[in-house]
């Protein structure tokens, strides 16, 4: 089972602690890599300052769903009671904000809503079933008590060697090379078929 | 002096004995404890428990669309709903069940914002009590409409008649806010369990379970640049539920409040509504938890302390509602109309003074149990008083909705309600059908915030946690007295 046109995604290393790796992604983001990701099971508070992230722009989405709930409300309300089919009901005029601001209220929250989720899904590209970390064995504890630091081939700082070694040198353990195409190791939830093709 | 010190410090650690939080999780329990004891409920076979009570509640939820087909293929006077009493067990079961729903957001969203560590341990199975109350409640304004086949005329659809919806009627507003509640509320909880997802896909021991949880959990694989923006997501999604939860019950409370009929025409019902609903709601959440914390040996994760918490909360909120019940009563005096006086004596004395006086031993008498640290540290105490919180709220809104109407303002059209046996078959049904929803729940998803809890133990902290020691830095040592504080 040997596999020479591998494509090499990046090296990955293990961490014990949050406290290691955010001291590992505090030194990674000084050093200037750029195409590296941290992984663990929890957000890890103060993790966003050492990536050097700014503010997520997901609320940018939410304001931008409140802003067509709320005219949604609006010209739906104006339009079916005042233009298309006025009705006089109970003496009251065809349109007045009172009335109408309870509609106004849940539209904006449902389409805030909305927005606010499409923004996550589109930020952090979601969903994609697939992804090459996914070929490294130790990932499965990312989702139950491992923390991971990831650097990929692509960065322009990345070399093989002297990589390895800097994640050595901040305490990463289990340092592994991870391939685009799947490694095929043996999984429980993998199927023999699978492994022998 | 260094006999004060000495005897400052044994008096500081006696002190902090009492002073010390309790941890949120007991025993210093790992990381991978926490994901084992979550997952393998869902992993391991079922119990034979589990497959007894969910056949058994799965054959009373049937009887949900049983006595729907009934009403449906018979008409709506199946219902003893008649003039005077037109609203009845229908509108009484839909608030009451609306009601039940707002603790899983409360806790969700609110105890989110304001800090509240302890919610992480119980704001998943309290946000999925809240989906299957509202599909409970959604049942049976749906019905009462009468020709369900038109219940599509609620919503601004362009219809044959061309007539739209009046929307300076709350009986629509309610519509838009149920609707909303309920799909926030399921997008809040979905997204909650997108990690977590992945945590039981990652352990995955066959290709289907894999998949279908891979499927669910959108690929997620915790890394940093999703984080930033989950938390993003979940905090703006925890701030906008916050006005809804509290905008829902006061929407539903303005189906009466803006009505004329004494009793019902109050400014008091929102925040009144929104009180009750905390209470019934905590009360439920209790009543699910307790249980199911034993059959499945939670106590690490949902430990007494959350348990005396939210039993502080049903004390507040119970409270609460006694005070509005008496102001009810003085704003009747008060305001000098004879027909409002005689609404509320009517209520309390009248032909259903049962009713009332079942609602104030349930709901006003039976929490202040909870001022006893004793019945609050007892779960099975806990679990026989929230019981009476549970059947309270239900007799709040009968009491509300039916005494008000039964008897208004024209003698000569008084009566009096009695349910049919469709209508307590239908209640049963609901009660079946969220019982059999929440053991399906327990069965196929995390029933635990896992990456939440994990967030909250003292190993996540990256700026104080020793990692010399792993179970996290031991509560004495963290808290350990001063030496300079003592000698200044």
């Amino acid at each position: 089972m040997s596999h020479p046109a591998r494509t090499l995604h990046g090296l990955g290393a293990e961490f014990p602690s949050a406290a290691a790796l955010l001291h590992a992604a505090e030194k990674i983001h000084a050093l200037g890599f750029r195409r590296w990701d941290v992984y663990s099971p929890f957000p890890i508070h103060g993790m966003d300052h050492a990536m050097g992230f700014k503010r997520s722009r997901v609320s940018l989405f939410s304001l931008l769903g409140g802003i067509t709930g709320l005219s949604t409300a609006f010209a739906l309300i104006y339009y079916t009671s005042a233009i298309n089919y006025p009705l006089i009901v109970q003496g009251k005029p065809y349109f007045a904000l009172e009335p109408s601001l309870p509609i106004f209220f849940e539209l904006t929250i449902l389409l805030t809503a909305f927005g606010t989720v499409l923004g996550l899904l589109l930020l952090t590209l979601l969903p994609r079933l697939y992804h090459p970390v996914f070929n490294w064995d130790r990932f499965k504890k990312a989702t139950d008590d491992g923390f991971f630091l990831v650097l990929e081939s692509a960065d322009p700082r990345f070399q093989p060697d002297a990589s390895r070694q800097l994640l050595a040198e901040m305490g990463g353990t289990h340092i592994s090379e991870i391939y685009q195409d799947a490694e095929l190791v043996p999984h429980p939830a993998r199927p023999e078929k699978e492994l022998a093709a | 002096m260094r006999s004060d010190n000495a005897s400052a410090q044994a008096a500081f650690a006696k002190a902090s004995d009492y002073l010390e939080r309790q941890p949120l999780v007991a025993n210093h329990r790992p990381l991978s404890w926490i994901t084992d004891h979550v997952c393998r409920i869902v992993e391991q076979p079922a119990p034979i428990w589990w497959w007894v009570s969910t056949i058994v509640f799965g054959a009373v939820a049937a009887l949900t669309p049983a006595m729907l087909t009934y009403l449906v293929a018979t008409g709506v006077g199946v219902w003893g709903l008649n003039v005077p009493v037109c609203w009845a067990w229908d509108i009484t079961n839909f608030v009451f069940w609306i009601g039940i729903g707002h603790a899983g957001t409360l806790i969700s969203a609110i105890l989110f914002l304001t800090r509240q560590k302890w919610r992480t341990s119980i704001n998943r199975s309290a946000e999925a009590m809240t989906i299957f109350a509202v599909i409970c409640a959604g049942i049976f304004p749906a019905f009462h409409v009468g020709r369900i086949w038109f219940a599509w005329f609620l919503f601004p659809i362009p219809n044959a008649n061309a007539i739209w919806q009046n929307f300076r009627s709350p009986l629509l507003w309610d519509v838009f806010a149920v609707s909303t509640y309920f799909t926030v509320s399921l997008i809040f909880w979905y997204l909650g369990l997108i990690p977590d997802l992945a945590s039981l896909r990652d352990r995955a021991t066959t290709r289907f379970r894999q998949m279908a949880y891979g499927i669910l959990s959108l690929g997620w694989r915790g890394s940093n640049r999703q984080w930033t923006h989950y938390e993003k997501t979940y905090l703006i999604l925890a701030g906008i539920s916050t006005p809804l939860v509290l905008s829902v019950h006061s929407v539903v409370s303005f189906d009466f409040a803006t009505s004329v009929v004494p009793g019902w025409h109050t400014t008091i019902f929102p925040p009144y509504f929104v009180a009750g609903a905390i209470f019934g709601g905590f009360a439920m959440v209790l009543t699910l938890l307790i249980p199911f914390r034993e059959l499945y040996g939670l106590h690490d994760l949902v430990t007494d302390k959350h348990i005396d918490n939210m039993c502080k909360i049903i004390l507040l909120t119970g409270s609460l509602v006694g005070y509005a019940y008496s102001m009810e009563f003085f704003i009747a005096w008060y305001s000098g109309n004879p027909f409002e006086i005689y609404a509320f004596t009517n209520r309390a004395f009248g032909p259903y003074w049962w009713a009332y006086w079942a609602m104030i031993t349930c709901n006003v008498a039976a929490p202040q149990l909870f001022w006893f640290k004793y019945c609050r540290q007892n779960p099975w105490v806990v679990l026989a008083i929230v019981m009476f919180p549970n059947t309270g709220m239900w007799f709040e809104r009968f009491v509300i909705i039916v005494t008000s109407i039964h008897r208004d303002f024209l003698p000569s059209s008084w009566g009096y309600f009695s349910p049919t046996w469709v209508d307590i078959t239908l209640f049963i049904g609901t009660i079946g059908l969220f019982v059999f929803l929440f053991l399906l729940f327990v069965r196929f998803l995390p029933i635990i915030n896992m990456f939440e809890v994990k967030g909250i133990t003292p190993q996540a902290d990256p700026h104080t946690h020793n990692p010399d020691n792993p179970h996290g830095a031991h509560p004495r040592q963290a808290h350990s007295l001063d030496e300079s504080r003592v000698h200044a």
